[in-house]
């Protein structure tokens, strides 16, 4: 099968290993991997922001970079659901609302498209260490996705899973809202630290890496050793 | 910046740095989800039953107009007298006039959020009446000259100890740590303002159109005694109120008690249609209900946001909200607090106002996910950040998001960005938590990570140039 990445603007910048995790798994369970060049940021700064005019046009852009492709597996469960959720409402009453219709059904979230796509819970990793992981907001709320993150960390050898308390609570990160009002977020991302110190866990895993970078910032500022890991990480690892 | 929007940041630094504070609120309101989830437990599904409470308000919402006339002509028919209140000025100014024809001095009260929102009790204080609260929370709070910090759980933000001493010095009582004392001491202050009382104030929960009444849920009797004592009840009511059929109430009195408060039903549920009747040896002999729209028909005509007319104000989107137990009730400075507050206050008070509610929001999604009536409340905030937008841009971010479109449009630019970004980055270690650090927002409480040595991009350039049997 052929899949198409997109790899959002910061993950690209900050994380690539991300990408290049996703690379490696989607390979071994022999994808074609593509990448389709010119991809830049799927809007959703300027959209979360109240700027529709301006997310709009950078949303076209994305439209029309990932247009020729059938499968579109997104890094990040946010970003996935701007272009799943978002777009259609963006472009709505636009002459672009039905390409934003028909890109839709195309986007799938990593975990959910190795497990509701192609049908594979095992992707033969191997990982040793106790994990706990965050659902992303986006991730959970707008796209469904629960249990396929569980079920592939639980078919990874050497992996102990352990829940955190209020794991579907928001870390605080929330885009802009993280710089715009830093004390709210900082207190909610305090809240999720204490739910993950709880559980003695040495890694926290989820399928966003904005969340990751709230925690991480905040673990590391308070000289905590857990370590944030995209699920692809883990996933790679054999 | 807006006053509004300042006087939010400062309160929510202030009760975010107290842990204390957090803590006790978290505390609370995990009870609370326990309880909540107990109940809703039993439900065969509590997701079917939200579909269909969410039916049957928009049913009642969209023929607002057919249910309004219907529930109207049902009470006066048994001698309500029914006034609509357009603005929140003529729902004040009508039950003020109801007061001073009846020469009324003292009132009882029992807890109505619609009051609150048009500030009643000041408008018959300065009418020289005396109004007292008589559910136990608005008590307190109106003893400690506050506004309520929930919209069902008034005083939540205090502990008992807080209470004894409130009591003691307000009502002279011993101190005491048992919440069985502090209700019998409330209690005993209470039964004298009932019996004295020449009015009583009600809100109301749920319209009846069908049968022209007006139900009333609660937990302690005061709303029941409140209205039945004194000669003459007061209700006000949002006009969204309106239930169609009295077997909605089968729905929607367990649902509100689960979702609000954690419970399987309230204790006291009752029902009003009208005055004491001929041959009735009880009852007010008059019954006033004040219809009141205060830009609630400017939400019907907003078939983007309509919904929010569905509210049952349980509070449950309050109770699971992220921002809410962090920043407490009293930072909001709105009557309605919480998701449904940030959503609402700006079509209540003004949009350019209030907007920054609906932009302190991660828009998480918990408070859609828990609303009982399907209210789509995370993303009514994007909406709101919308228009507020469209109306009026911040002037610094407007050239910020036309120069991100000019960058994210042109991926060659986008990717020299990163280029220089990486020469440049470092030296923001020299900066880093400083007052020249342009990142001070994040980096004053949290770290920033680094920039990776290579994109994402330049490695599958790379990747690509090696061929496809290259080594990963």
């Amino acid at each position: 099968m052929k899949v198409s990445l997109f790899i959002p603007c910061f993950i690209d910048q900050f994380y690539p290993h991300v990408g290049i995790s996703m690379v490696q798994v989607l390979e071994r369970l022999g994808c074609e991997v593509d990448y389709p060049e010119g991809q830049t940021c799927c809007g959703q700064p300027a959209f979360n922001s109240g700027y529709w005019d301006e997310a709009r046009a950078v949303a076209e852009h994305s439209l029309k970079t990932f247009k020729d492709c059938d499968v579109i597996v997104s890094a990040s469960g946010s970003c996935g659901a701007m272009m799943r959720v978002f777009y259609p409402d963006l472009f709505k009453e636009t002459v672009h609302h039905f390409d934003a219709l028909k890109m839709a059904p195309k986007i799938h979230e990593f975990s959910e498209f190795l497990v509701n796509v192609l049908g594979v819970k095992d992707v033969g990793a191997r990982f040793d260490g106790t994990v706990t992981f965050h659902d992303g907001c986006h991730g959970l709320r707008e796209l469904g996705i629960k249990t396929e993150p569980r079920e592939l960390l639980s078919h990874v050898k050497g992996l102990n899973l352990v829940e955190m308390n209020d794991t579907e609570t928001c870390c605080g990160f929330g885009g802009t809202f993280s710089v715009k009002f830093p004390a709210i977020s900082t207190a909610m991302g305090e809240v999720k630290c204490t739910n993950i110190v709880a559980t003695k866990a040495d890694y926290v895993v989820s399928n966003d890496s904005s969340c990751l970078m709230q925690i991480q910032g905040l673990l590391d500022r308070q000289g905590n050793k857990v370590k944030c890991l995209h699920l692809a990480e883990v996933l790679a690892r054999t | 910046m807006i006053a509004f929007a300042r006087e939010f940041k400062r309160m929510a630094a202030r009760y975010t740095a107290d842990l204390q504070h957090r803590a006790l609120i978290q505390r609370a309101l995990r009870s609370y989800e326990v309880k909540r989830d107990e109940f809703k437990a039993r439900y065969q599904s509590w997701g079917e039953a939200r579909q269909a409470a969410s039916e049957i308000k928009w049913e009642a919402i969209n023929h607002l107009d057919r249910y309004l006339e219907e529930f109207i002509t049902k009470l006066e028919a048994r001698g309500t007298k029914v006034f609509v209140a357009s603005t929140d000025a003529q729902a004040r100014d009508y039950i003020v006039k109801v007061a001073q024809e009846n020469k009324v001095k003292r009132i009882i009260k029992s807890k109505s959020m619609t009051a609150e929102e048009i500030e009643l009790n000041h408008a018959l204080e300065h009418a020289g009446c005396t109004v007292f609260e008589s559910d136990l929370g608005e008590y307190i709070v109106q003893l400690r000259h506050e506004k309520p910090y929930h919209l069902v759980f008034p005083a939540m933000h205090l502990t008992r100890e807080d209470i004894s001493r409130l009591f003691e010095k307000e009502l002279g009582s011993q101190p005491t740590n048992s919440p069985e004392e502090l209700t019998m001491i409330a209690r005993s202050v209470m039964r004298k303002n009932y019996i004295e009382a020449d009015l009583g104030i009600s809100g109301a929960n749920f319209g009846i159109a069908e049968t022209g009444m007006i139900s009333i849920t609660e937990n302690e009797g005061n709303a029941r005694l409140g209205t039945s004592l004194p000669k003459i009840h007061v209700a006000i009511m949002g006009i969204e109120k309106l239930l169609p059929r009295l077997e909605d109430l089968a729905l929607f009195l367990p649902m509100l008690a689960t979702a609000g408060a954690g419970q399987q039903i309230t204790c006291y549920n009752t029902l009003y249609g009208g005055p004491r009747q001929p041959g009735e040896i009880d009852g007010p002999e008059q019954f006033h209900l004040v219809l009141l729209d205060n830009h609630r028909t400017e939400f019907l005509a907003d078939a983007e946001q309509r919904d929010s007319l569905h509210c049952i104000r349980c509070g449950a989107c309050l109770n699971v909200c992220p921002i809410f137990k962090n920043v407490g009730g009293h930072s909001y400075g709105t009557t309605y607090q919480g998701p449904i507050g940030s959503v609402i206050t700006p079509h209540l008070r003004g949009l350019q106002n209030w907007k920054h509610l609906s932009f302190a929001s991660s828009l998480c999604g918990a408070c859609t996910e828990a609303c009982p009536v399907g209210i789509d409340l995370h993303h009514h905030l994007l909406q709101n950040r919308r228009n507020a937008t469209q109306g009026k841009a911040t002037w610094w971010e407007k050239p910020i998001y036309a120069g991100f479109v000019f960058f994210m449009r042109r991926p060659w630019l986008y990717q020299l960005s990163g280029k220089l970004g990486k020469i440049f980055f470092p030296l923001h270690k020299l900066v880093n938590g400083t007052l020249l650090d342009p990142l001070r927002l994040w980096t004053k409480t949290r770290d920033f990570p680094d920039m990776a040595p290579q994109s994402f991009q330049e490695y599958w350039k790379e990747k690509k140039a090696k061929g496809p049997h290259a080594p990963r």
